[in-house]
């Protein structure tokens, strides 16, 4: 299995909670166990949890930054060219009252202010917007963790620093945050196939609809897991039976793989049958990816 | 008086402890802030008056007719949106953060920006009282903006209205959108779940909520699945000076509500369940 061209698969869910980590750390496991070189990325920025799940030695740990202007009041003549440039309304100015400040929360780096400024007034310092830590496992697999910074007004850089963090020459697994908006994106555009994880109940039907509609729009693969089956009701399933949507695997709600999950277990612990399980999966992913036999 | 409630982690039960809370007594305006993933109006099925339409981002396009293809935009994008290809200069839409710099820069006016007006807000009416959501076309960026815009809509609602309670049921995360939610208000109710993962993000939503220095109190949901746990959140929180404000157990009926479009007081008012959240709202709402 170790000759499979490296692909790069994004677990996501449009709704929270729905079981993507459950599925990212599992078919970890499973690379893990049968020495198929990988590395976990865990998107989740504003709440990464997939390290709870192994034993890992922190191997190294960078910073990310954004640039945030810095205004020289001696040199500022309050023109007021910075704050129409800029389109975050980061700049707060008051040139009566010889008044310039930056609101440095609702920058964005862009750096407009730095080029709209002709008098040499605006410098830029680098602001921490979150954190990529690298944790090693057994073998050669590592763990790459995103974080973003409590507050900042993104998760998008973080996640795209912690993507590029993993490279380029093994399997990739990204554990995505929740939603359809800039971080999901983010993740998913870098991904080869797309994994929505859900489950049977009506929000988690809502969620999934807006999540395939915009995986269409990106022409990017993707198949569903359903987690919790057993709850909810059959609507789901005649959704992907209509929309001729792929259901990879399901995963039937019961206390045990709750209570499993809950105290950071592999559900393999439970049940062997489940690492041929996520193998299952992988194969499945990869010839629906179209490179089951481009081998390197 | 504005409740918010929120999570850290997805999938604890958030808009479903919300939307009991909202059917409980009293009729209330229900904001849905979680504009990500709206998902109250399944219940609720709002009657619509209102819908305004929500500019979030910006998208950076090239008028190929223009474009001299010098490349004098590239080192100007601070988030790597412009390269050249084989078609000659392109931007990415989904790296570009409209930030307008490239359109300015641009000697032969060849950038021009569109805006992407697809999110909307909805207001309206439902069985027991006003409700807004919003609903964030997918790619977005601002929705703390959103968050804000649901917010104020739902101030006004419920000045208009008299009802005085709202309720808010806020995104996952910690994010801007979080903020967003919590900014203001009365008190927020996390609703946390007995994993380690829900445990550490507790943490995590607790710690901003404390830095506004807003009352914060603890719903464990599903604390039987696994006692230990919910042991040890119960610890954290002491630990930390948070009101646990109910403990609910598992429970079937919660998902068999929502699949009838029903809150779980509405479904099964006699259940512990519903016994629990009316008893944590009368706490929420009379001692704040």
């Amino acid at each position: 299995m170790t000759d499979y061209k490296p692909i790069k698969i994004a677990i996501a869910s449009g709704k929270g909670g729905t079981g993507k980590t459950l599925v990212a750390t599992n078919l970890f496991h499973s690379f893990i166990s049968k020495d198929i070189q990988a590395s976990l990325v865990d998107c989740d920025a504003e709440a990464p949890n997939a390290k709870l799940f192994f034993e890992w030695k922190l191997e190294k740990t960078f910073e990310v930054t954004q640039q945030v202007p810095i205004i020289d009041e001696s040199l500022c003549t309050y023109c007021g060219k910075c704050h129409d440039y800029c389109h975050y309304s980061a700049i707060f100015i008051l040139p009566s009252a010889k008044v310039i400040k930056v609101i440095e929360d609702l920058c964005h780096g862009c750096g407009a202010c730095t080029v709209a400024c002709k008098f040499g007034a605006i410098t830029e310092k680098a602001m921490p917007l979150g954190e990529v830590m690298r944790y090693s496992l057994s073998g050669k697999n590592a763990l790459i963790e995103s974080r973003m910074k409590t507050g900042a007004y993104s998760p998008a850089a973080v996640i795209k620093a912690g993507i590029k963090e993993a490279g380029n020459g093994q399997m990739v697994i990204m554990d995505a945050p929740p939603g359809t908006s800039c971080p999901f994106i983010q993740t998913v555009d870098r991904a080869d196939f797309v994994v929505l994880v859900t489950e049977p109940t009506p929000f988690g039907l809502s969620d999934l609809r807006q999540s395939v509609e915009t995986l269409k729009g990106m022409k990017k693969p993707c198949g569903i897991i359903v987690n919790r089956a057993g709850l909810g009701n059959h609507s789901l399933y005649e959704y992907l039976e209509k929309e001729h949507i792929s259901l990879l695997m399901e995963i039937p709600f019961n206390r045990d793989i709750a209570r499993t999950y809950a105290h950071g277990g592999k559900l393999k612990d439970l049940d062997p049958s489940w690492e041929d399980r996520f193998l299952a999966l992988f194969e499945i992913i990869i010839l629906k990816n179209g490179n089951s036999h481009n081998k390197r | 008086m504005e409740i918010a409630i929120i999570s850290g982690k997805g999938g604890t039960g958030k808009s479903s402890i919300s939307a009991a809370f909202a059917t409980l007594s009293e009729k209330v305006v229900l904001a849905d802030c979680d504009v990500d993933a709206a998902n109250l109006f399944i219940l609720f099925d709002p009657v619509h008056e209102e819908e305004e339409s929500f500019v979030g981002g910006e998208k950076a396009v090239i008028d190929r007719d223009l474009c001299t293809n010098c490349g004098l935009c590239i080192p100007y994008c601070a988030f790597d949106a412009i390269s050249f290809s084989s078609e000659g200069v392109i931007i990415s839409e989904t790296a570009c953060d409209g930030c307008h710099l490239c359109k300015r820069i641009c000697p032969h006016q060849a950038i021009r920006m569109i805006e992407n007006k697809e999110s909307r807000l909805y207001a309206g009416s439902f069985r027991n009282g006003r409700m807004v959501y919003g609903r964030l076309a997918p790619g977005e960026e601002n929705s703390g903006k959103l968050v804000n815009q649901v917010r104020e809509k739902a101030r006004k609602l419920s000045k208009a209205s008299g009802l005085e309670t709202i309720i808010i049921d806020g995104p996952p995360g910690i994010g801007c959108p979080v903020i967003s939610s919590i900014t203001g208000v009365d008190q927020v109710v996390i609703v946390t779940e007995p994993s380690l993962s829900g445990l550490y993000d507790l943490q995590r939503a607790a710690e901003i909520s404390g830095s506004f220095g807003i009352l914060t109190r603890v719903i464990i949901n599903k604390y039987d699945l696994d006692e230990d746990l919910s042991q040890q959140i119960e610890a954290w929180c002491k630990e930390n000076q948070l009101d646990i404000a109910g403990r609910i157990p598992f429970d079937p009926a919660v998902v068999e509500a929502m699949v009838n479009c029903k809150s779980i007081t509405e479904w099964a008012p006699e259940s512990e369940t519903a016994k629990v959240l009316s008893t944590a709202y009368k706490l929420i709402k009379h001692a704040s």
